[in-house]
């Protein structure tokens, strides 16, 4: 069974609640005490239907308020696929949460209201699925029931959104558009009875059909290391086993690997997992690896395939970044850099410019990036990181940047 | 739910869950100075041990199993705890609600709905205090309530334990950032993306021992608010509330004195797993702490429970 992780993405009132509190009632994943719940809940707020919405505010503040302010997590299944959705809030100081709640989906799910068709924020979320080479977006056009289920309106919509889209794409991002009505329906799980002119997948359809991640076997072998394991036990006596989790690429007992960054080279002598001997591992596997030779290597290293010329280690390097934190990224400063599981200092050494994800544009001479903004930087390194190009290898391509004094998680970069 | 809906689920476990939860735990040993698991004894937190042990294989788990005793546990819950702190070779350190209540620091909850459940926190608080345990493991799953849904991975907690849901850290990927000041402490929820089927299946494909309570057997009960409690010393009953003996298991293992338990023959898991997904109610609402308001379990997470 898989696990497909998708991320939700809409303005403030289009429905997204209301949307995933449909799929979960539809695929059968809220129980009747859940379900009682929310009757009396909506009737509380004086509604004669179910407010599918209050499924997902979950904090006092967001019921008060009628909003969602923080990335939520939700789970169903059907009987082939698991599946997390991250519910990410659409408002403009938000940004930071939709990047967050994107970070690990393949699907993003974009939502427009169908009376009001592009705007701003839909121009902002499909640039971010683009930065973060989100694989799929499906744009649900929802509250179809609010224009009499017309197709002329829902074909304008999608015209109008053609050229954004082509602009924001990359090359193997899919792209599709759905008209559904989340309050009665209409294509959620089931076929719309009230849109007959609409021939294509229900949005459950276009997720259960939709293949991913094998890619991922392929892309190019890199093994974090994460702690190393050393019994000192009589049965384990010499024992050095390397646990780590593949973040891409594939490993066979026998490859010729080689750490960095100290480039000594040795031989895989095992792959285990729980004691349990394998042949090969894939990325996303957490194994225990052992060598055939005793090499000094410690968490933070990394393994690849000693074939592998191409193996990266930066040092002084451009990147996208998004700004998370209130106190804007001042070029100069020091920051720790946490690509993987690997930890260093860095610094910015510039702003090269800032990006209008609504607009498409970019400005120069930047000398701050603010919360939710959006740029390019150039950083310098204290030690070597061992990242990809976030386009190519976007399991191995990403980092964060985490303030040296209050500790928290500032930016998130992605290595051009 | 059809018939052959449920049967397609059964034994179906995501794997890659357990990579990612396996991923987790040794981020927690390599970012903390001091660990430890928070071990209740339930099919959460016996997951969470099975966990580390794979982790860290052949190696043993590198931090203790704590137990906060509330006094009102079942007494299967302590005998298994015990056995399985043996079988794995763990550290075990117990620490008891009844100590801060003789201490005074907590206070004994009154009338037919007391329990200690509330209790713990002190107690808890107290315990990483004494070991200064910089990271406490829990087996929270987003799927079980609303404000969990929210939590992170990694939890911040100030001095007080203290969850604040505006400031939290965004998590992005897989990368996890467990840097605190001093007298602050994170929890960490390695299972935070399983839900209650996937917790089951993997105890089936794993062929984890539970405590027998998870399976059907006679008990001592009182019907209350449409939900069957088990008789015991601690229960405050009312006259009426007379105890009667009935077929039963448990969904979830809290206290004695607010864990319901449903009718049930099932003594195979396959059986329990098919109640669970052709179940009615969900596993919190025979948590009865919770019903006490809709925001009970946001309003205890911010004042340091898990």
């Amino acid at each position: 069974m898989d696990i497909l992780r998708i991320a939700t993405a809409g303005s403030v009132d289009d429905g997204k609640s209301t949307l995933i509190g449909r799929l979960l009632y539809e695929t059968n994943s809220i129980t009747k005490d859940k379900i009682e719940a929310l009757e009396s809940a909506s009737k509380r707020k004086g509604l004669d239907f179910l407010d599918l919405s209050l499924l997902t505010d979950g904090l006092i503040a967001e019921r008060e308020q009628g909003i969602t302010i923080d990335v939520a997590h939700i789970y169903f299944s059907t009987p082939t696929r698991k599946y997390i959705i991250a519910d990410t809030p659409g408002h403009v100081e938000y940004t930071r949460n939709m990047v967050t709640g994107a970070s690990n989906a393949k699907v993003s799910l974009i939502l427009v209201d169908a009376r009001q068709g592009l705007v701003e924020q839909t121009a902002r979320h499909l640039s971010i699925a683009a930065l973060l080479r989100i694989p799929k977006v499906i744009i649900c056009v929802n509250k179809m029931d609010l224009v009499q289920y017309d197709q002329a309106k829902f074909e304008a919509i999608k015209a109008s959104l053609t050229s954004l889209v082509a602009q924001t794409t990359f090359e193997g991002q899919a792209v599709s558009f759905l008209p559904i009505s989340s309050l009665f329906g209409q294509n959620i799980t089931q076929a719309a009875d009230k849109m007959p002119w609409y021939q294509g997948n229900t949005l459950l359809g276009e997720l259960e059909a939709f293949e991913f991640a094998e890619s991922l076997a392929h892309a190019p072998a890199r093994f974090p290391v994460q702690w190393v394991i050393r019994p000192k036990t009589e049965e384990y006596h010499d024992y050095r086993g390397y646990a780590g989790k593949i973040s891409s690429g594939t490993f066979r007992v026998g490859d010729v690997i080689r750490a960095l960054p100290t480039g000594q080279e040795s031989t895989i002598a095992s792959i285990e997992k729980f004691g349990e001997p394998l042949d090969h591992a894939v990325a996303g596997d957490s194994v225990v690896i052992t060598l055939t030779t005793d090499v000094d290597i410690s968490r933070g290293n990394s393994l690849v395939l000693a074939s592998d010329a191409q193996a990266p280690q930066l040092k002084d390097f451009a990147a996208h970044i998004c700004w998370l934190d209130h106190q804007a990224l001042s070029p100069g400063k020091t920051y720790l850099l946490k690509h993987g599981v690997n930890l260093t200092k860095a610094k910015i050494s510039q702003i090269t410019e800032r990006l209008d994800v609504v607009a498409q544009t970019s400005s120069q001479n930047v000398d701050s990036l603010k919360l939710n903004e959006i740029g390019g930087i150039q950083l310098r390194t204290a030690q070597p990181i061992m990242a990809d190009v976030y386009a190519q290898n976007p399991s191995n391509g990403a980092f964060i940047l985490i303030d040296e004094f209050s500790n928290s998680t500032v930016g998130v970069g992605f290595v051009k | 739910m059809t018939n052959s809906t449920i049967k397609d689920k059964i034994g179906q476990f995501p794997r890659k869950l357990e990579d990612e939860s396996i991923y987790i735990m040794r981020e927690v040993a390599a970012q903390f100075e001091r660990p430890a698991l928070l071990f209740s004894g339930g099919k959460d937190s016996i997951t969470l041990v099975r966990l580390a042990q794979k982790a860290f294989f052949p190696g043993k788990i590198p931090f203790p199993l704590v137990h906060i005793d509330t006094g009102h546990n079942f007494p299967e819950t302590i005998e298994f705890r015990d056995w399985l702190a043996k079988e794995t070779g763990a550290e075990l350190i117990v620490r008891y609600v009844q100590d801060s209540i003789n201490q005074g620091k907590a206070k004994e909850e009154t009338g037919k709905y007391a329990s200690r459940n509330v209790l713990q926190t002190v107690t808890l608080l107290d315990t990483i205090e004494e070991f200064k345990f910089d990271a406490c493991i829990g087996g929270a799953r987003r799927d079980e309530e609303k404000a969990r849904a929210k939590e992170r991975i990694f939890s911040v907690r100030d001095d007080f334990g203290q969850w604040d849901a505006k400031r939290q850290r965004p998590e992005l990927f897989d990368m996890l950032n467990g840097r605190i000041a001093v007298g602050e402490n994170v929890r960490v929820f390695p299972i935070s993306n399983w839900t209650e089927l996937d917790v089951w299946n993997y105890i089936k494909e794993e062929k984890m021992e539970i405590p027998s309570i998870y399976f059907s057997h006679q008990r001592q009960v009182i019907e209350r608010d449409g939900m069957l409690w088990a008789d015991s010393e601690y229960l405050n009953k009312e006259a009426d509330e007379i105890p009667f003996e009935a077929t039963v298991r448990f969904r979830t293992v809290g206290d004695m004195t607010c864990t319901a338990a449903v009718e049930s023959d099932a003594v195979e898991i396959d059986v329990i797993i098919e109640e669970i997904l052709s179940a009615e109610i969900s596993e919190r609402g025979a948590r009865i702490d919770d019903k006490r308001s809709e925001a009970a379990m946001e309003k205890r997470k911010q004042q340091g429970y898990f």
